[in-house]
């Protein structure tokens, strides 16, 4: 699976706002929802859904990485998007470090393969160093595409 | 679910220096006889919604409780179990047969608990599985 299959273009965002958890999640939802891919109605069910996934342990996965993600109902395929944070923000993350890098998922819950896949190419393509400091170093969403892309392209994993 | 076919290997020398060469590490200056312990064992997994991020991270921190290096084999892929970016790049779905590796001083122990956890399911927490 590539980036291009689950992260909505329109839905990615450079300089998050947010300086906590939840703000961030809501942040994130709030860029899907513009991008038409989360129903309005459901935006505020999705927040719930992830930050009760998070009180189970962080999805702070190490390197100033984030997967925050949720199985929902109102989408009938694999949701994703992309957010940096300059600063970083404390995520409670299993190494402690601050997290910079979000990859926040939506799936449908009979589709427990794409998640999979997904989680799969987020954490092979941030193996790589260079990868993982360009998108941290992004200052706008069209860097974070254009790395994406790239990446998309084997233009990081040897 | 376990097959049988665990094996143990090990092997002592008189001088580490010796057998950390053979193991492709750097020369000890201890002269205390170093003792390899490898245990394999073949696990298939059972979880619905396979290895995901909960799983690996319950898989993680048993596998750290161990001093031995573990690794979690996947036909040809071969990862570090001690990281969970590398556990999820295996792509585990259920059904999926895994070979866990320990190599280090308790290795048999680590593999017993390891495989354990798979075959349980992950069942330390039994809400993991809705939430994934």
């Amino acid at each position: 699976m590539k980036f291009s299959d689950f992260i909505s273009s329109e839905a990615i965002k450079a300089d998050l706002h947010a300086d906590s958890k939840e703000d961030v999640i809501r942040e994130m939802t709030a860029a899907l929802l513009e991008a038409g891919k989360i129903p309005p109605e459901e935006q505020e069910s999705i927040v719930k859904a992830i930050m009760k996934r998070e009180e189970l342990g962080s999805t702070g996965i190490g390197r100033g990485v984030a997967v925050p993600h949720t199985k929902h109902p109102s989408v009938q395929r694999l949701v994703g998007t992309v957010a940096v944070s300059g600063e970083g923000i404390d995520f409670n993350s299993l190494d402690g470090e601050k997290v910079q890098l979000f990859f926040l998922l939506i799936s449908p819950p009979d589709r427990p393969g794409d998640h999979l896949r997904a989680l799969e190419n987020i954490s092979r393509q941030l193996r790589d160093d260079t990868f993982c400091k360009f998108l941290k170093q992004a200052k706008t969403a069209g860097d974070i595409r254009q790395l994406l892309e790239e990446a998309d392209n084997n233009q990081f994993v040897s | 679910m376990t097959n049988c076919d665990q094996q143990i290997i090990a092997t002592a020398s008189s001088t580490a220096t010796d057998l950390s060469w053979a193991a492709g590490r750097e020369p000890q200056t201890t002269v205390k006889p170093m003792i390899e312990m490898k245990a394999v064992r073949s696990v298939v997994l059972t979880n619905p919604q396979g290895l995901h991020l909960r799983p690996a991270e319950l898989f993680v921190k048993r596998a750290t409780q161990f001093q031995s290096k573990i690794e979690i084999i996947k036909e040809n892929l071969r990862v570090d179990g001690k990281s969970i970016l590398n556990i999820i790049t295996l792509v585990a779905t259920e059904g999926t047969p895994l070979v866990l590796e320990a190599t280090g001083p308790d290795a048999e122990s680590a593999i017993e608990a390891l495989a354990e956890l798979i075959e349980r399911n992950f069942a330390e927490n039994e809400t993991t599985e809705e939430q994934g």
